[in-house]
């Protein structure tokens, strides 16, 4: 079975450690990456850029709304991630959009990722 | 990460948002903060017995309320409320003060108290050391280190400073969106005007300013988070993110500083260059330019450049000719004239920065561009006579030092000439 393993923790205080702090929080986690990497169970990895940066689209109407910000409803639970490449927001909307259309309702927060390991369990 | 080391985190990143809850209930800046150093000892004490709160904005905002209310009540001589150590289990009332903050007045709070920081009558420092003190919760010392002056006499700054605020008259009603926008505006000023004594900050100052930039990156993001659909926010934190990420490689050993084009890029940081590209991607998406995004856009074409010789100069150009329509000033077309040259060639940006001349006679980048522009011109006697005024103009040594640089280059050119001739 594979598990999806979702990080959540409080965004200020991430985004103010220093570059030190931050640079041995990533080496005891790549120790952790490595062994999994080595098992060959650990698929793709990704840190998120900061909610500033989200954009979310609300497909549960026609045509969907483009809202600025992270998804922000307590009455929906996550449920699914894509990782696309893109050239723009503009275009990652318009694949979220293309996706909406085969899924209405609910919504699709848009994230940028700042760091990224496609990983191979699963492949 | 340890216990201590998380507390501290949590209080530094709750405090913009803790004291200006406080400063709304209490309405006076000093007992707003007595209230919320009070709550941090007490979280001191409370955290790591009874496990960290699930809100700590919340926990530091109802327990530093309680605590002042409770020292009047003890001087008045009525019953104390509960000990916060109960108050950690009291989820719901936790709850209930973690959904107030949620609230729309909440960011308006934020605001406020960052908008009493940039009174009209507070000269700029003042403005920033008042922030700096009271928002970011920076100590005196620290601020008087980025300050270069003395502890005492920073002290007594931020005294007076608070003083003729006297938050007595700050407006603590909601605003309406034009006022919104315009705190807004006088806030993101302030906050530029934080990254900037960071920024401009040279040789042995660069260690104790460097902070400010980071303050002044993690205050934008705040305002971000509060208001997210206001392009010219996303612009600033953009803007920030994207010249911060060059600090690494503005420096030499020697502290001398190194222009954009002879950076070393791989020194760059990649991950505050890609949070700054997605912003103004983001921004841009809105279709309702303004400074802040025009100037974070031209940041991003140098950050997209890997090699100097691949920025797209053209589109620097045009996007300082719409800051010169927004934004009208010789500083931003001296700036324009560099991108201008690289376009259409020396000439044309000594035309266009000769206009120039009788206003920034004063200025030491105004003749070390026009030195370097006549020089590419091959116009090498008033290359040097530009570069002497540029020396003697220089603000610091590392400022002098650079316009040597080319100097000698006018001199080994001549000496070349001469030779061939």
């Amino acid at each position: 079975m594979l598990y999806a393993i979702l990080c959540y923790n409080q965004e200020d205080v991430v985004c103010a450690w220093s570059k030190d702090e931050d640079d041995a929080v990533m080496e005891k986690l790549a120790v952790v990456q490595e062994r999994l990497t080595r098992e060959g169970r650990l698929g793709p990895v990704a840190r998120l850029m900061p909610t500033t940066a989200a954009t979310t689209l609300r497909k549960d109407r026609d045509p969907p709304l483009v809202l600025d910000g992270p998804f922000a409803e307590t009455k929906e639970q996550l449920l699914g991630f894509y990782v696309v490449d893109c050239d723009s927001l503009d275009g990652a909307l318009e694949v979220a959009k293309d996706l909406g259309k085969a899924n209405p309702g609910g919504s699709y927060e848009i994230r940028p990722i700042s760091l990224f390991f496609p990983g191979e369990a699963g492949a | 990460m340890t216990d201590l080391a998380w507390i501290e985190g949590a209080v530094v990143a709750a405090r913009p948002q803790a004291m200006a809850a406080l400063l709304r209930y209490f309405r006076d800046m000093d007992a707003a903060e007595e209230a919320f150093q009070d709550a941090c000892l007490r979280a001191l004490k409370a955290w790591p017995k009874n496990g960290p709160p699930r809100d700590p904005t919340a926990w530091l905002i109802m327990v530093g309320r309680n605590a002042a209310i409770d020292a009047v009540r003890k001087t008045s001589r009525n019953a104390p409320l509960p000990p916060e150590e109960l108050l950690s289990d009291l989820e719901d009332a936790e709850a209930e003060a973690a959904e107030r903050l949620d609230g729309s007045h909440y960011r308006d709070d934020v605001l406020r108290l960052l908008f009493i920081c940039c009174h009209p009558d507070l000269p700029a420092t003042q403005q920033i050391a008042l922030a700096l003190r009271i928002v970011s919760g920076l100590t005196v010392r620290e601020i008087a280190r980025a300050f270069l002056v003395g502890e005492a006499a920073m002290e007594q700054r931020i005294t007076r400073a608070k003083a003729r605020i006297g938050a007595g008259d700050a407006p603590f009603e909601a605003p309406g969106p034009v006022e919104r926008g315009q705190r807004l505006a006088a806030v993101a000023a302030m906050i530029y005007l934080v990254f900037n004594e960071g920024y401009s900050a040279s040789g042995q100052a660069v260690e104790a300013r460097g902070g400010l930039c980071d303050e002044a990156i993690r205050l934008a993001r705040l305002l971000l988070r509060l208001f997210p659909a206001e392009p010219e926010m996303m612009g600033l934190t953009a803007l920030l993110l994207l010249q911060h990420a060059r600090a690494e490689a503005r420096f030499a050993a020697d502290g001398a500083a190194i222009l954009l084009e002879d950076q070393d890029r791989s020194l760059w940081n990649r991950k505050m260059i890609g949070e700054g590209l997605a912003l103004i991607d983001k921004a841009m998406l809105k279709r309702d330019p303004g400074p802040y995004q025009v100037q974070a856009a031209i940041a991003a074409l140098h950050a997209r450049a890997a090699r100097p010789e691949d920025t797209d100069w053209r589109g620097v150009d045009q996007l300082y000719a719409t800051l010169e329509i927004m934004q009208p000033s010789p500083v931003v077309t001296l700036n324009r004239a560099v991108a201008t040259a690289k376009v259409r060639g020396p000439e044309a940006a000594l035309a266009m920065i000769e206009p120039l001349g009788a206003r920034l006679d004063g200025y030491f980048h105004y003749h070390g561009a026009r030195g370097a522009f006549l020089l590419r011109a091959g116009r090498r006697d008033e290359a040097r006579q530009a570069f002497d005024r540029a020396i003697a103009l220089a603000n610091t040594a590392a400022e002098a030092a650079s316009i040597r640089v080319y100097l000698d280059r006018v001199s080994a050119e001549a000496e070349k000439t001469s030779r061939g001739a």
